[in-house]
């Protein structure tokens, strides 16, 4: 056994008891998950919570347990930022350091934690009871700012209300307890609206209006898998998660792929900043989703699915769970589902860890095959050679539960509603500097200011639509509409004020995608790097007019040359405040006189060589001459 | 008879390995070409330590990994009315920058001295302390590529440039025609 070497963390390492887990629980805990290694995440997941760290001599045990070399182990446990080689608190404190949550008063918030327990932000407290961290949009915008502490959310904190938080786990409290009292006596769906709320400002006619029980489901057990296709290719239902690809088309193409098993992924890995229109359809409509990916298996002839929930949403882990286990008893999930001879299909969780990049579907299927979440090459795509190398359907989850409402009401009704290219509705979750932050489930179409009007926010100066990766807009397009061809987005509608400083929040975005990169290719790991100095040379004060050249110059070839969608969309927070809000670079920018750069501090450069000679420049600091 | 005033030129090198310098140096016979259109100013080729006059163009090997560096640079953009960077160390901080290499250690530059002089493996350093000669200038925290510290206006890649394209440049700079490097010149492979 080794001595705790993974305690590097500013602990010593008698304070580190993780390495004295017999390996007879790790190897306890990979049977629990039949030793297979694609089960990786779920493994490293269960050590991380019981043991709050996954040591060297762990990682040993789990490759051997596995069947996989040690540094296979080491590298999906350290892509995951909810996974910790070195020790965590019992507790982990996660606040949401979103842009959002920063304008709702984050830094008091934080200020109250580390007050009351003596830490700092990145730090464990040394009786190994605590650890603090900042962590990107947990999707609970609307309520912001918003923490997880351990598996429990809490929203809409202020100074006080986290000074109490923290005072109570500090008394030995539970996370459960801050919720209720009597935590243990509630539902899972008691439990999930206790700690968020939904915040349903305004019902549609497909979503979140009345929505009959199985409804879809039993018209498509009645039908034959091409006509369940053509009902969908004909009601022009496109993919709600982002990119608006057919869903028709998809469906389609893995149904005609010649395969022994296939797959219906859901990605539930919500990760966009300012999104949480999915967080809301699996605690308001769970049995649709469920219904809507049932469908997909009927249509595409899958028995297998995976509902992949990002790591940030366990609190509804067991609200999942418990649908899926009333579905099977119900047999609606299972084997010849609704008596339909050869009908079968049931569905896993796959709990995500903190990882942006995994709502990108290739990295998505990386993450459920066990593996680090990064993006594979395309093609072969997702419904030729998806999970496993099999023919694999991956839908956001709005998009499955449009499918269960089509089916029920037919490809027309669904037609009809929306625009040309954008049928049917849409759920937008708007947060920010409105009076009514929340979901709002709407027909394509609409203008941002129609819908500004709708959440409060006539104020608004910027609005950023579709997230970090859309586009952000000035008050000259609020007349623009959301749809695919014009405005298109996945959902998020984040509202700045007047107040606001545009140039921090295309800052904090850059920072958001520096961390989120999975550091795969070059242009996206180190251009996002370049492109957020940069903007910190605006922000300074420092740049000059061929700086606004370069940004765009560089964006291009991010843009042209990364290998998925992070990298692809990553620049958007500068080209589109360069293209909508040009007065603010050019304003903070000053042509250079002399030709000497600003940006190089030659006293910061001199100054750790000034304390290894101990003594000051001859050039730079003539006036001190000793 | 009127002859046109010719051109002045400086240079200098900096972080570099000197080869740039030899690299001119291969320009060969044509240096009595160009030498009918320029006069060499500051310049190891011409040993002089200071600008006697402004100059057109100052042609710069290396990048920065000292204050001399930085003040040398300093020197020739201020008294320079065009700046090349010569050479892969001018442009990118070539070689030198491996030393910026050195991270997760609280004290870079401190752990790359302890290696060149104390600890590493094949030194033969008897006084077992790292050089602090006051004649000595200052290290940077990081070598730097000429363009982060002033404004350059062109670059002639390679490591070293080859002769022809130095020529090629210079002759084209001084008669107004320059337009970007021809593909063959810049192709290495």
């Amino acid at each position: 056994m080794d001595n705790g070497q993974a305690c590097t963390n500013g602990l010593s390492s008698t304070a580190c008891d993780v390495s004295a887990v017999p390996g007879e629980e790790i190897a306890a805990i990979c049977k629990a998950f039949g030793n297979d290694k694609h089960r990786m995440l779920d493994i490293l997941r269960t050590v991380q919570d019981r043991y709050h760290c996954i040591s060297p001599s762990t990682m040993d045990r789990v490759a051997t347990e596995t069947g996989l070399s040690r540094i296979q182990v080491e590298g999906v446990a350290s892509f995951y930022s909810f996974l910790s080689l070195s020790p965590k608190g019992r507790i982990t404190i996660r606040l949401c350091d979103d842009i959002v949550d920063r304008y709702a008063g984050l830094a008091e918030v934080t200020a109250a934690f580390e007050q009351v327990l003596g830490i700092r932000v990145g730090e464990t407290s040394p009786d190994r009871a605590f650890s603090l961290e900042y962590t990107p949009c947990i999707g609970m915008c609307d309520q912001a700012p918003a923490a997880m502490i351990n598996d429990v959310v809490l929203t809409r904190l202020t100074a006080d209300t986290a000074r109490a938080a923290a005072e109570a786990l500090k008394a030995g409290l539970t996370p459960e307890h801050l919720v209720s009292e009597r935590f243990s006596d509630l539902t899972p769906h008691e439990r999930a609206n206790r700690m968020v709320d939904n915040n349903v400002r305004h019902a549609g006619e497909v979503l979140l209006g009345p929505v009959p029980e199985d409804a879809g489901l039993n018209k498509a057990a009645a039908m034959m898998p091409a006509q369940i296709v053509t009902a969908i290719e004909d009601s022009g239902l496109r993919g709600c998660g982002g990119a608006g690809f057919t869903t028709g088309r998809k469906w389609r193409f893995a149904a005609g792929e010649r395969a022994e098993r296939r797959f219906i992924l859901c990605n539930a890995d919500e990760g966009e900043p300012g999104t949480f229109k999915d967080r809301v359809l699996l605690s308001e409509r769970p049995h649709l989703l469920i219904e809507g990916m049932t469908i997909a298996a009927r249509a595409v002839g899958a028995s297998e699915g995976i509902l992949y929930l990002r790591g940030e949403y366990v609190y509804l882990r067991e609200l999942v769970e418990q649908v899926l286990e009333e579905r099977r008893r119900r047999g609606l999930l299972g084997k010849d589902i609704l008596g339909v001879r050869g009908f079968d299909f049931d569905i896993r969780l796959q709990l995500g860890a903190g990882a942006y990049i995994c709502g990108e579907e290739g990295a998505l299927i990386s993450s459920c095959e066990g593996l680090p979440g990064e993006p594979k090459t395309r093609p072969p795509f997702p419904v030729n050679r998806g999970y496993l190398g099999h023919p694999t359907v991956v839908n956001n989850v709005e998009t499955f539960c449009h499918a269960a409402r089509i089916l029920d009401r037919g490809a027309g009704w669904f037609h009809a509603m929306g625009t040309e290219g954008s049928h049917g509705t849409k759920l937008f979750s708007i947060c920010g500097d409105c009076l009514n932050p929340g979901i709002y489930e709407l027909p394509y179409g609409h203008s941002v200011r129609e819908i500004l009007e709708m959440a409060g926010g006539q104020d608004a100066a910027a609005v950023q639509v579709g997230g970090p990766s859309g586009a952000m807009i000035a008050r000259d397009s609020f007349h623009r509409k959301l749809t695919f061809d014009d405005l298109a987005t996945g959902g998020a509608i984040i509202v700045f004020n007047g107040e606001r400083n545009i140039l921090e929040i295309v800052e904090y975005y850059m920072s958001f995608f520096v961390h989120e990169s999975c550091g795969y290719c070059t242009p996206c790991r180190v251009g996002n790097v370049f492109l957020q100095k940069a903007i910190g040379k605006f922000r300074k004060g420092l740049a000059n007019p061929e700086d606004i050249e370069y940004l765009k110059e560089l964006s291009g070839t991010i843009i042209e040359t990364s290998r998925c969608g992070l990298g692809m969309t990553s620049p958007n927070p500068i080209l589109t405040t360069l293209k909508n809000f040009p007065l603010v670079y050019s304003a903070l920018t000053k042509p250079n006189k002399d030709g000497i750069r600003d940006t190089f501090d030659i006293q910061s450069a001199i100054d750790g060589a000034r304390k290894i000679a101990k003594r000051r420049s001859y050039i730079f600091d003539r006036d001190f001459t000793q | 008879m009127s002859e046109l005033p010719k051109a002045r030129i400086a240079t200098a090198s900096l972080a570099g390995c000197f080869g740039c310098h030899m690299a001119i140096l291969d320009i060969d016979e044509r240096l009595i070409e160009l030498m009918q259109l320029v006069d060499v100013d500051r310049s190891p080729l011409t040993d002089k330590k200071r600008f006697t006059t402004r100059c057109d163009i100052g042609i710069i090997e290396g990048g920065c990994c000292n204050e001399e560096n930085v003040h040398v640079l300093y020197d020739f953009r201020r008294n320079c009315d065009v700046l090349i960077a010569l050479g892969q160390c001018a442009i990118m901080g070539g070689l030198p920058a491996m030393r910026n290499a050195i991270m997760h250690s609280d004290a870079p530059l401190r752990e790359c001295l302890e290696e060149a002089y104390i600890t590493g493996k094949y030194i033969r350093n008897t006084t077992h302390n790292v050089p602090n000669d006051p004649a000595l200038p200052l290290l940077l925290d990081e070598v730097y590529p000429c363009s982060e510290v002033v404004e350059i206006d062109y670059q002639i890649p390679g490591c070293a440039p080859s002769g022809d394209i130095i020529f090629d440049t210079l002759a084209k700079l001084l008669t107004g025609k320059f337009r970007g490097f021809e593909r063959e010149m810049i192709k290495f492979d």
